[in-house]
């Protein structure tokens, strides 16, 4: 394990300190709110030599992947970062860049999807581009957004992955916010993510290959077959590189982060920042003698279904918290509500589980929220009544 | 400490508010202890009032909402007075630090306060003697080590010289030291 050097950083800043350590050869990219800062700080390394990345400032998100999927395909190591409409944007770029295996990182700080206009925190963005084919991890905090950009960049990169990852965090509020952030130490990153050697690359003359190629009704369908399969077979991996960055730096990197879900007779499901807000809440609720727990997925794609089975399926009732709708969905439900039901139908577990929808274009959550949310979840444990599938919290009437 | 301090900050936009939690939050670092700053995000624009938390403990601080109930309230602009509901939720066993010419007793009538503890100092009229600008909120935290002890002004002072060192002339980073210095004992509690 190496000293990890605490300093006051915002997630923002966390991730550019990580791309710094990490010097990767091609940055592509356009500034969004709330994720500008990421660009700009990294964009200051690149101006002072502190890194030797060659800095693409591009015109649009669109273009930002483009000259990603170009430069990565040329066998370069490359990064980018974008939120919201840019990710929109970047669209359908995000389709070639996973089809074509390219082990490109970007950073997402989440940000709520237009119309109406608004630039504070949601999953809206990424969850919408949950298909594209790509890993997706979620932070809690600026610390883990900056932990799992090392990570992606090795998980990425290994051999048996070689597809592109989604690091997110939530806008402003880790985005924005100032915590103690450990760095570690700059060669301790680089010998962590290794050089880049990568196994197809136009730029290798002497080994030439074809990319992005022509694939009709002959070969298209076995292609997509290969690539879901790689991406539902990397958990694995994941949890070896992730064990690795464990042991390193000496924070936990469990794909799912559970507290008090050994005895809980009620739970919930979490991603990102307002896993932190619920935990508090546990706290407090344990105090009083109420067994309650809650898991925080780090991944969500590829979707960790039997860990997340197994770490719920002893409780009497599940809350399960989406930042984004699935519109037109069951009941308007969320994202996660939608994979984790499934994954506890098809691995043959009943309980009772609802949705909440919380924190839309930034609405605060609050503990009381969650307070309340855990009060609904012991009513329906108590009467073994499910009542409402999907409901809102902190929603004006 | 065993509990959490939480605190909110009021100024108005182009103060330097959000530089000097970020400066508090640093300082509460070096003590070893945890913590976050972060703003309010409004359309922002220069002059506006915002807002603007900390919380400082000495455990991780998981917590990601708005400080509702503040045991502290730093008001850095004078002027925000019937303007901004400045001790909305703050606890009856709070602090209130104000940059202002006024008395501690003059600022509880006029806040409606009359518990907990109230502080203040001419933080403006400091700024304007040592900068010629009415640049107060950095200096609001020589306050807060005088009030609570929660960071030391030491570790401010150590702070400020090592943050300004590399950027400003000598005599400026030594005109802010003198500034932390001048509000901490400066301070008047009533």
């Amino acid at each position: 394990m190496v000293t990890s050097k605490y300093m006051p950083l915002d997630g923002a800043n966390a991730v550019s300190q990580a791309m710094r350590q990490i010097n990767p050869n091609v940055v592509a990219a356009y500034p969004i709110t709330p994720q500008t800062a990421v660009v700009q700080n990294f964009s200051e390394y690149v101006a002072d030599g502190i890194v030797d990345t060659e800095f693409v400032p591009v015109e649009s998100e669109h273009a930002a992947m483009s000259a990603c999927i170009g430069a990565s395909a040329a066998g370069a190591r490359v990064m980018t970062a974008t939120a919201a409409n840019g990710l929109a944007l970047m669209w359908e770029m995000l389709y070639i860049a996973a089809g074509m295996r390219l082990p490109i990182v970007l950073t997402v700080v989440n940000r709520a999807l237009s119309s109406p206009l608004n630039i504070h925190c949601d999953h809206s963005d990424s969850m919408g581009a949950r298909d594209a084919g790509w890993l997706h991890f979620y932070a809690e905090t600026g610390q883990e957004a900056y932990d799992n950009t090392i990570k992606a960049i090795k998980i990425a990169e290994h051999a048996d992955v070689l597809l592109p990852v989604m690091s997110c965090q939530d806008g402003f509020i880790t985005g924005h916010g100032v915590e103690r952030v450990g760095l570690l130490p700059d060669e301790a990153v680089k010998e962590f993510v290794g050089g880049y050697d990568p196994k197809y690359a136009l730029l290798d003359t002497d080994h030439p290959v074809t990319m992005g190629a022509w694939d009709f009704t002959d070969y298209y369908f076995e292609h997509k077959r290969q690539q879901s399969e790689v991406l539902n077979s990397c958990l694995p991996i994941v949890e070896a590189v992730s064990k690795e960055y464990e042991q390193l730096s000496g924070r936990d990197q469990a794909i799912l982060d559970c507290y008090g879900m050994d005895d809980a007779d009620v739970a919930i499901v979490v991603l990102s920042s307002q896993a932190g807000t619920t935990r508090s809440v546990v706290r407090e609720l344990r105090a009083k003698g109420v067994k309650a727990g809650v898991v925080k997925p780090r991944l969500f794609r590829p979707f960790p279904a039997t860990q997340l089975v197994d770490a719920i399926k002893n409780c009497k009732a599940v809350a399960v918290m989406d930042r984004a709708i699935s519109f037109g969905a069951m009941g308007g439900c969320g994202p996660l509500f939608l994979d984790l039901t499934s994954a506890l139908f098809n691995l043959g577990v009943q309980l009772p589980v609802v949705n909440y929808i919380y924190g839309l274009g930034g609405r605060d959550t609050m503990p009381s929220d969650i307070a309340s949310a855990f009060a609904d979840l012991q009513e329906i444990a108590a009467t073994g009544t499910r009542g409402e599938l999907v409901r809102y919290l902190g929603l004006r009437d | 400490m065993s509990q959490m301090m939480e605190i909110r900050w009021h100024g108005r936009a182009g103060q330097g508010v959000v530089t000097a939690g970020e400066l508090l939050a640093e300082a509460s670092l070096e003590q070893g202890n945890y913590f976050q700053a972060f703003p309010e995000y409004g359309s922002e624009r220069m002059g506006a009032p915002i807002k603007s938390y900390n919380r400082i403990s000495d455990e991780p601080v998981e917590v990601h909402s708005p400080v509702l109930e503040p045991d502290m309230v730093i008001i850095v602009n004078p002027n925000l007075i019937g303007v901004v509901d400045l001790t909305e939720g703050l606890k009856s066993d709070g602090y209130i630090l104000m940059n202002t010419p006024q008395t501690p007793a003059e600022i509880r009538q006029r806040l409606g306060y009359s518990t907990g503890q109230v502080w203040c100092v001419d933080a403006s009229r400091i700024a304007m003697e040592e900068f010629k600008r009415d640049i107060p909120s950095t200096m609001m935290i020589g306050v807060v080590c005088r009030a609570t002890g929660i960071v030391n002004l030491d570790t401010v002072v150590h702070l400020t010289r090592e943050r300004l060192g590399g950027k400003l002339r000598p005599e400026v980073v030594e005109a802010n030291v003198r500034t932390l210095q001048r509000a901490y004992d400066e301070a008047v509690q009533g």
